[in-house]
């Protein structure tokens, strides 16, 4: 019983964190239409950058963090104007291919600025916050990682909500033309929605840096799990991506405590195949029906 | 006597028939001889058994990257599980070789086929999904398949990898470099020209009406899903003949070479060759190969330049750094690929002095 509940415990915190990288990928997607191959380099990439700064430039955690997610905003936006706006307008096949493309770029320069080796944070979680409630303890990691997730999900909530700029991010998801027509600055949005994808990403690198340790490969496979996440919850629905990965999180931490520990990485795109067989649009996403 | 086509400086077909031609000119035709002829003739003799070494590569991957070509660039449809896909021909060229003792001439267009049936069952998504999903749904395909030949130790012996007979027709052995390269560029020739061939049937015209424009061609009476599952087969089949044939060629075969990062290998062949060209995909597998060759080459220049052991240059992060170089600046600056820049030198001798 111990085993199940420390198992609910870390596939809820892991899940959380799929489900953030998730929601920066949807935001793209959202609202340029453009499946982010290189998101997992993104994450990767804010984790180096707050690894390097922390251990490097010994800098305060918090400002680390914050330098961290401010550069990857930064990058962001560089990769926006330097790569996805000479394309827009080109086929959709030619954008994917792009990203592909752009992934394998940043991982091989990570890969020969970092190396392949596992890096670990230095320890300076307090061991206060980790919380011990009967038998099942709760690692102080667990605890950051699953507040940061909730907070950063009700500021984007709000955001998205609210702002001027998440309106607008929303209108250009809702129909690009429209918006347009109605004076949104398109190309603005899209660059903004990359920016703040890569910051979420960078977030989300950086917590499952502290859980895991970071390396490249595996930091950019996480990338790539974000594919049987999103498409569980739905391809353009933020709530649907947390959903989705908690989902994920807590499949692979059973399947992994129970059946196989190598089963654990494939069984999310088993999933994947078999929602793709049976409902497409996800639990959450708009469902649209094209016969063809 | 046919009156011979030599060169033309524009387009004067008159029927539909020289439209769909292999051949534009007889020019062309006689220049692919002397090719044909060169190859067979000269090049296995005089070449370093290295270079045979690069050339047979060449044609193996030729073979793989005009498959994905036929759904990539005709069909439109994205696949990321070719590496996946060419892995599977080659375990199961090994599987029928040693366990079933499948001579070499059946066990590689078998192994074809089962690969073909395997890409058929990932390729059912695209029945209901267009483009994005089915992309999603290789790239499962691909970490799928990836697991099932590590883990089905039974079939196919794990990490431990699987050892090939010797290919051998008609109780020749076909050992060695030279030898090798004669079968390799052979088959290369006639999948080419099947490839090439397909694409001037119906079949071809479907696949290329689907990629313009679905929903035109579902209304035009194209049964989408059917073809897009053919589509899917016979990439695949190409992907697994050239993957039986590269197990032949190695003669031992473990599972680490068909990750992800050979599919993307491929895309990048496909992208950088050209979308949509038969022969833009031989330019890619030869700019892919070639460039391998390159990076493995300069890296170890550099490692005996440097001194002292602190930054350890391998050769993995820097070629997938170039590929990907490679595939986003002929995205941007090329998107047509390697066969529009020949294209373009091509018109332009054929046009000179007067090219407006």
């Amino acid at each position: 019983m111990v085993f199940f509940f420390q198992l609910l415990v870390n596939g809820i915190s892991i899940g959380f964190l799929y489900g953030l990288a998730a929601m920066g990928f949807v935001m793209i997607f959202k609202s340029s239409s453009v499946l982010n191959f290189a998101h997992g380099e993104l994450l990767a990439f804010g984790a180096f950058i707050f690894l390097t700064l922390v251990t490097w430039a010994h800098l305060p955690i918090i400002a680390a963090f914050v330098v961290a997610l401010a550069g990857s905003f930064v990058f962001g936006f560089v990769i926006e104007r330097l790569f996805l706006r000479p394309l827009i307008g080109e086929p959709l096949i030619y954008v994917i291919m792009l990203t592909v493309g752009i992934a394998a770029i940043f991982k091989g320069a990570m890969l020969l600025l970092w190396g392949g080796n596992l890096y670990i944070y230095p320890d300076f979680l307090p061991l206060a916050i980790g919380i011990k409630w009967g038998v099942v303890n709760i690692a102080p990691v667990y605890v950051v990682s699953t507040t940061v997730g909730l907070v950063f999900l009700v500021l984007f909530g709000l955001f998205f909500k609210f702002s001027s700029q998440g309106i607008y991010m929303r209108s250009v998801a809702d129909n690009q033309q429209a918006a347009l027509s109605l004076g949104v600055h398109v190309r603005r949005v899209f660059a903004l929605s990359w920016a703040i994808a890569a910051m979420v990403a960078a977030m989300s690198g950086i917590v499952l840096g502290i859980i895991n340790g970071i390396n490249v490969h595996d930091l950019s496979s996480i990338g790539l799990k974000v594919f049987p996440v999103v498409i569980l919850g739905g391809l353009d629905s933020i709530g649907g991506a947390i959903i989705g990965g908690l989902i994920i999180g807590l499949l692979e931490t059973f399947t992994g405590g129970y059946i196989s520990p190598s089963l654990r990485d494939v069984v999310p795109y088993m999933v994947l195949v078999g929602i793709l067989l049976v409902r497409p649009y996800g639990l959450f996403g708009l469902v649209e029906i094209e016969r063809v | 006597m046919k009156k011979l086509r030599l060169h033309q400086c524009g387009n004067f077909n008159e029927r539909y028939e020289q439209e769909l031609s292999v051949f534009e000119t007889d020019f062309g035709r006689l220049w692919t001889c002397i090719g044909v002829c060169v190859l067979f003739g000269i090049v296995p003799f005089i070449s370093s058994l290295y270079t045979l070494y690069i050339f047979n590569v060449i044609a193996i991957t030729a073979i793989a990257a005009i498959g994905l070509n036929i759904l990539i660039g005709f069909t439109g449809q994205i696949s990321l599980g070719h590496g996946a896909f060419f892995g599977v021909g080659a375990y199961a060229a090994a599987i029928l070789a040693t366990r079933a003792h499948f001579p070499f001439l059946a066990a590689l267009p078998a192994a074809g086929l089962i690969t073909a049936i395997v890409g058929m069952v990932f390729g059912i998504p695209s029945g209901r999904l267009k483009g994005l999903y089915l992309t999603i749904a290789t790239l499962a395909g691909q970490f799928i398949i990836e697991y099932v030949l590590v883990h089905w130790e039974s079939l196919t012996h794990g990490t431990m990898g699987m050892i090939l007979p010797p290919a051998e027709i008609f109780g020749i052995q076909i050992m060695g470099e030279r030898k090798f390269f004669f079968l390799s560029f052979i088959l290369l020739i006639i999948m080419t020209t099947a490839a090439v061939n397909l694409m001037r049937t119906r079949y071809g015209r479907a696949f290329v009406s689907i990629r313009d424009n679905d929903r035109a061609a579902e209304g035009m009476g194209i049964p989408i899903f059917r073809y897009k599952i053919l589509s899917f087969g016979i990439s695949s089949f190409y992907a697994g003949f050239a993957g039986a044939l590269w197990a032949y060629y190695m003669t031992s075969i473990t599972t680490e070479p068909f990750s992800l990062a050979l599919s993307v290998e491929y895309i990048a062949m496909v992208i950088i060759g050209g979308m949509g060209s038969i022969t833009g995909s031989i330019f890619g597998a030869i700019f892919i190969t070639g460039l391998n060759e390159l990076l493995r080459w300069i890296t170890s220049i550099l490692m005996n330049i440097h001194i002292g052991g602190a930054v350890s240059l391998t050769i993995a992060p820097l070629r997938e750094l170039v590929f990907g170089l490679a595939i986003v600046l002929f995205i941007i600056f090329e998107p047509r690929g390697l066969a529009e820049v020949w294209r373009i030198i091509k018109s332009s001798f054929k046009l000179w002095p007067f090219s407006y």
